[in-house]
Formats: C-alpha cells, sequence, structure tokens
C-alpha cells in the first residue's frame, strides 16, 4: 500500500484554515506564506491575514501587541529566523510577558535540502525550549500537526511549532489519534531498549524498530511531539523498563530532544543513553535524502545506534 | 487651551518628576535623565488626553500607551501611580527584589502598563500591534507611543515605521523625546539618526516639530494627530535631557546614574519650588 505523505508545513496551512473561523484568530506571514502555507488562511480569511514583509522581529513584538489585544496570534517564517534571527523578540516580547502568540516555524532541519546551511536550523529547540513560559511542539505528521495547531488555539500562551518543508509519510490514523500536549506516545512496544524519536525522525525509528524487531530485538518507540514540557513519566517508564534509550532528531544533538531527555534520566533514573542527531554541524546543500544519509539519520543508522547502545546496557 | 488646565498639568509633571528623582534615589540606580525629558508628553497623555480606567486597567476600550524606551519606567510608573494606577508609596519600591516595580516596565507585574518593554526597539513593534488590532476590531482607542532618539538607532523601529505607514495606522501617534544625548554622549558624535525629520517622512509618517515641554504645543500636535486620516504621526518632540533638575540638564552622564543624597535633596528642592511657583502663578 502505497503510504501517503504530507509535509508538516502544509497541514499546519490546511489546520489554520480549518479552524480559523474563530474572529479572534490573526495569521502574520513574513513574505513566506506561499512556503510556510499560511496562503490557505490567507485565501479564506484576508481581513485576519497581515502581510508584515522581510522584518522577522518586528513580527514577532507585533504580533506580541495584537496579542494584547485579547487575540490568538500565529506568526510564520522559517524556522531558521523565527527562532534565530527574531530570537530576543521571542524573548522579551513574547515569553517574558506570555503573549498568546502562536509561532509557526516551518522548515526546520536539515530536510530544507537545497538552500543549504544559511536556511537550515539545527538549533532551534534549543534557543526556544530555554525560553520560561515556551511550549515547544515537534509534530511527527500532518495528523499530529493539526492536533497541535488546535491545542495551540486552545492553549492561551507562547507556542512553537516546528515544521518542516519535506513531504513525511502519514503514520497515525486520524480516526483514532488522541494528542495530549506534553504527553509521549508509545508507537511500539517493546523492552530490550527504548527509541525516542521526534519529528521528521519519527517515521524512521519506527521502521528502524522493524528491522530490529526482525533480528529479534524488541525496541519500545515513543514518540515525543511536545519537547515542552517534556513527559517524565514516559521516559522515566521507558528507563526503568527497558534500560538503555536512543534519541533520535532532525536538530543538533546539543539542546534538543536528546538533551531534554538526557536531563531526565540523569536526574531520575540513569541508563545508558545515546543521542542520534547532528553532530554540532551545519548543514549543507544537496537533495534531503542525501543530506539525511550524509549526515547519518536514517534507519540503518538508527538500526546501528541501537545496537551500540544495547553493547553499552548495563 | 484653559491656563488652569495647563498649569495642572504642570504640576502633575513636576510631581512626575519628583517621583522620578524619589525612585532613582531609592533603588540606587535607573535613569533619571530620559525620565525627567518625557515627563511633561506623559503628564498630557494620562492627565489629559488617554481614555484610560485606573480600576480597569485591562478595559478593552482604553487607549493604550507603550514606553517603547523602557528604561524610561521611572516616568511611566510616576504617571501610573499618580493617576491611580497602584499606590504612590510603592514607588519606593521600585527595582528592588521583592517590588512589583521592575526596572523596566513589565505588563505583568504592574497595574496599568499595556507592553513589557525595555530591549529596545520593541515597544514600538507592540505598539503597532495594537493600533492593527483597533483596525481589525474597528475600535476607536487609540495607540501612543514614545521612543527614545537614541532608540531609533535600532533597526527594528524602521521596520515598525515602515509597517506602520503601511497599514495606515492613523491611530498610532508616536512620541520621538529628541534630547539629543546617549548612555556614550551625543547622539550624533554616537551614531547620528538625523535628520530625523526627513527619515520619518521617508517613512510614510506625518511629522509634527514641537518643543516637547510646551503644553499648548504637545496638546496641539495630539489633536492634529487625530484628525490626521490615513497616516500613522510622529511628534517629533524636541527635549532636554534631565529636564526640571539644574543639574542633571543635557548632560549625558545622567542617562543611567542614580543621585546621592545631597544631589537628591538639592532635585527635589528646585522642584518644590517650581511647583510652589506654579501655585501663585
Amino acid at each position: 500500500m502505497e503510504i501517503k505523505k504530507i509535509a508538516t508545513r502544509e497541514a499546519y496551512g490546511s489546520a489554520l484554515q480549518e479552524f480559523g473561523s474563530d474572529p479572534n484568530i490573526v495569521v502574520l506571514d513574513a513574505d513566506l506564506s506561499k512556503s510556510t502555507k499560511t496562503d490557505l488562511f490567507k485565501n479564506k480569511y484576508p481581513e485576519r491575514f497581515i502581510n508584515m514583509g522581510i522584518a522577522e522581529g518586528n513580527m514577532m513584538a507585533t504580533a506580541a501587541g495584537i496579542a494584547t489585544c485579547n487575540k490568538t496570534v500565529f506568526a510564520s517564517t522559517f524556522a531558521m529566523f523565527a527562532s534565530g534571527r527574531a530570537f530576543e523578540q521571542v524573548r522579551n516580547s513574547i515569553c517574558y510577558p506570555a503573549l498568546n502568540v502562536k509561532i509557526g516555524a516551518t522548515h526546520a532541519g536539515i530536510t530544507v535540502g537545497e538552500d543549504g546551511a544559511s536556511h537550515q536550523t539545527v538549533e532551534d529547540i534549543a534557543l526556544m525550549r530555554a525560553l520560561p513560559n515556551m511550549t515547544v511542539i515537534n509534530p511527527a505528521d500532518a495528523v499530529e500537526t493539526r492536533a497541535a495547531v488546535k491545542a495551540a488555539i486552545e492553549n492561551k500562551g507562547p507556542f512553537y511549532l516546528r515544521l518542516g518543508r519535506l513531504a513525511c509519510p502519514v503514520i497515525f490514523d486520524e480516526s483514532n489519534y488522541k494528542f495530549e500536549l506534553g504527553k509521549g506516545i508509545e508507537i511500539a512496544s517493546g523492552n530490550d531498549l527504548t527509541i525516542i524519536s521526534t519529528g521528521y525522525m519519527v517515521h524512521l525509528s519506527l521502521e528502524a524498530g522493524k528491522i530490529l524487531e526482525s533480528e529479534g530485538i524488541k525496541a519500545r518507540v515513543i514518540n515525543i511531539h511536545t519537547i515542552k514540557p517534556i513527559d517524565k513519566d514516559i521516559i522515566i517508564k521507558a528507563a526503568k523498563e527497558t534500560g538503555a534509550i536512543l534519541t533520535v532528531e532532525e536538530h543538533s544533538i546539543i539542546g534538543g530532544l536528546g538533551s531534554a531527555v538526557a536531563e531526565v534520566v540523569v536526574e531520575n533514573y540513569p541508563v545508558a543513553m545515546k543521542r542520534i542527531g547532528i553532530n554540532d554541524k551545519f548543514g549543507k546543500s544537496g537533495k534531503p535524502d542525501a543530506l539525511l544519509q550524509m549526515y547519518g539519520l536514517t534507519k540503518e543508522a538508527i538500526v546501528a545506534g541501537a545496537k551500540e547502545l544495547l553493547g553499552s546496557k548495563k | 487651551m484653559d491656563r488652569q488646565k495647563i498649569k495642572e498639568l504642570k504640576r502633575n509633571a513636576t510631581i512626575i518628576r519628583k517621583d522620578i528623582i524619589e525612585q532613582v534615589y531609592c533603588a540606587s540606580s535607573g535613569h533619571p535623565g530620559g525620565s525627567l525629558s518625557c515627563a511633561d508628553i506623559l503628564s498630557v497623555l494620562y492627565f489629559y488626553e488617554m481614555r484610560v480606567d485606573p480600576k480597569n486597567p485591562q478595559w478593552e476600550d482604553r487607549d493604550r500607551f507603550v514606553l517603547s524606551k523602557g528604561h524610561c519606567s521611572p516616568a511611566l510608573y510616576g504617571a501610573l501611580a499618580q493617576k491611580g494606577f497602584f499606590p504612590r508609596e510603592d514607588l519606593h519600591t521600585f527595582r528592588k527584589a521583592d517590588s512589583y516595580l521592575e526596572g523596566h516596565p513589565s505588563m505583568k507585574s504592574v497595574p496599568g502598563v499595556d507592553m513589557s518593554t525595555g530591549s529596545l526597539g520593541q515597544g514600538i513593534s507592540a505598539a503597532v500591534g495594537m493600533a492593527l488590532a483597533g483596525k481589525l476590531d474597528n475600535k476607536d482607542y487609540r495607540v501612543y507611543s514614545i521612543l527614545g532618539d537614541g532608540e531609533i538607532q535600532e533597526g527594528q523601529v524602521w521596520e515598525a515605521l515602515m509597517c506602520a505607514a503601511h497599514y495606515k495606522l492613523d491611530n498610532l501617534t508616536v512620541f520621538l523625546d529628541h534630547n539629543g544625548l546617549q548612555i556614550d554622549g551625543k547622539i550624533t558624535d554616537v551614531l547620528s539618526p538625523e535628520p530625523v525629520k526627513d527619515k520619518f517622512e521617508a517613512f510614510g509618517f506625518k511629522v509634527i516639530v514641537i518643543d516637547g515641554h510646551d503644553y499648548e504645543q504637545i496638546i496641539q500636535a495630539i489633536d492634529e494627530a487625530k484628525k490626521t486620516k490615513g497616516q500613522p504621526v510622529m511628534v517629533v518632540a524636541e527635549t532636554i535631557k534631565g529636564k526640571g533638575v539644574s543639574f542633571m540638564e543635557d548632560k549625558a552622564g545622567w542617562h543611567g546614574s542614580a543621585p546621592n543624597k545631597e544631589q537628591r535633596d538639592a532635585a527635589i528642592a528646585e522642584l518644590d519650588e517650581f511647583l510652589a511657583k506654579l501655585e501663585v502663578e
């Protein structure tokens, strides 16, 4: 059966269009509405779409000002500029006063592809999760993205939604998928080790789990969509029951999911751990698949990492 | 203009000035120079112009004010306390660990503060956001903001101004507190933003240049701004840093330093003398 593929940015735009009837929702973009897919909202609700031009810092602080007037504001641009260029506006004007601004940050990670390092943020999770009052969500597919947008609308306060450019397999079934803010989801069971994954790497982690299973290794696979606040319970339980944790993310191994999981593990139930991610490097131009190979973000690399980790398990 | 009202506004401003000195003295830190230079504008905004209700600081239809030059919080807090948003005696706790009066305005802790500011160049963007929201909701509230003249070295200010003009935010009135000094010296020596009038006009604003300590001119500028349609207004207020305390006037050194006991006493005495003269005017 052919698996449907939808980029999470596409699902984001569709969700804004779907839930956009609420007159308190305002969507801002910085000249990238065709890429971030906020144009789907713009086409339906042009009166509540504001193009802020190529001025991301101003966009974030303006979003904050609009939010002070009891509105839910989505501000979209590439993740690089949302978390990087506009970091201080996000910190001081949005997070410090805890305003109701939802940052729709698309084109995160190296799967941006050909545009190369200048447009491939691999440090945004680290930056955003360090901010008080910020909720950080990195959805794994289109179904989860829709649910994350809904949760962002329903919960007041700053949100960072990390979204991808690349079409991504839809792994969840809309009819039975349940999104709980701050809760991880066990998507494969096993007790030999746990693979904790987020975003684009979740479907690859599931596939790696299947390869491991065919070799007699039963890996538990956990999808962490909410990186902050992180689900401590599911991580501690995995540490206790499987004794080894492998984290997998399309982000630097510094400060991202791996770090967040390690913080929980070290303080609560230390077990063997290994982090798969970008190894303190910038990205580069290339086809997304070629880059995933080059940076070691493949199901084969996850399988190899799992085996290496099992060897160091006490 | 009613002379009695102007006298009252001068009195309000002088009390703001006394409170600036007291706050900065009690905290042994803060920014008296730029606070004193914008006190007259704040007096007109809070005691003459703005539609606000101290009993209902979150009133949806209120006029908004954003102090983009957030380090001049002593002036804003002085105005808010005198207006009745919080007890005036609390001003003595300014910048202290157990106080809600943060060094830079915090909307989460200080009643009447419409936007948290402090990092220069960001407040003006938030003011633009409030004006956009007012247009979206067809509300008739107005948005006011004060920019520092050193602050406009921040590129974000110009992004915000471009946006305000593009969206024809005629519900937004911005004051430039043009006192000519920043921490390191004259703005024209540090990194000149001049000619400011031409630049604001080029960015699509209607520009009104006034003496920022002349009440008739401040009020006239606001009236003219309210009549202006389809365009935001920038009031370039020519001011004196440290205004009202003679030894602080036009001295960059008083940008961010606190007076000692002797200096505090001299400043308060001078302001009290001004108040006494006002009464017999």
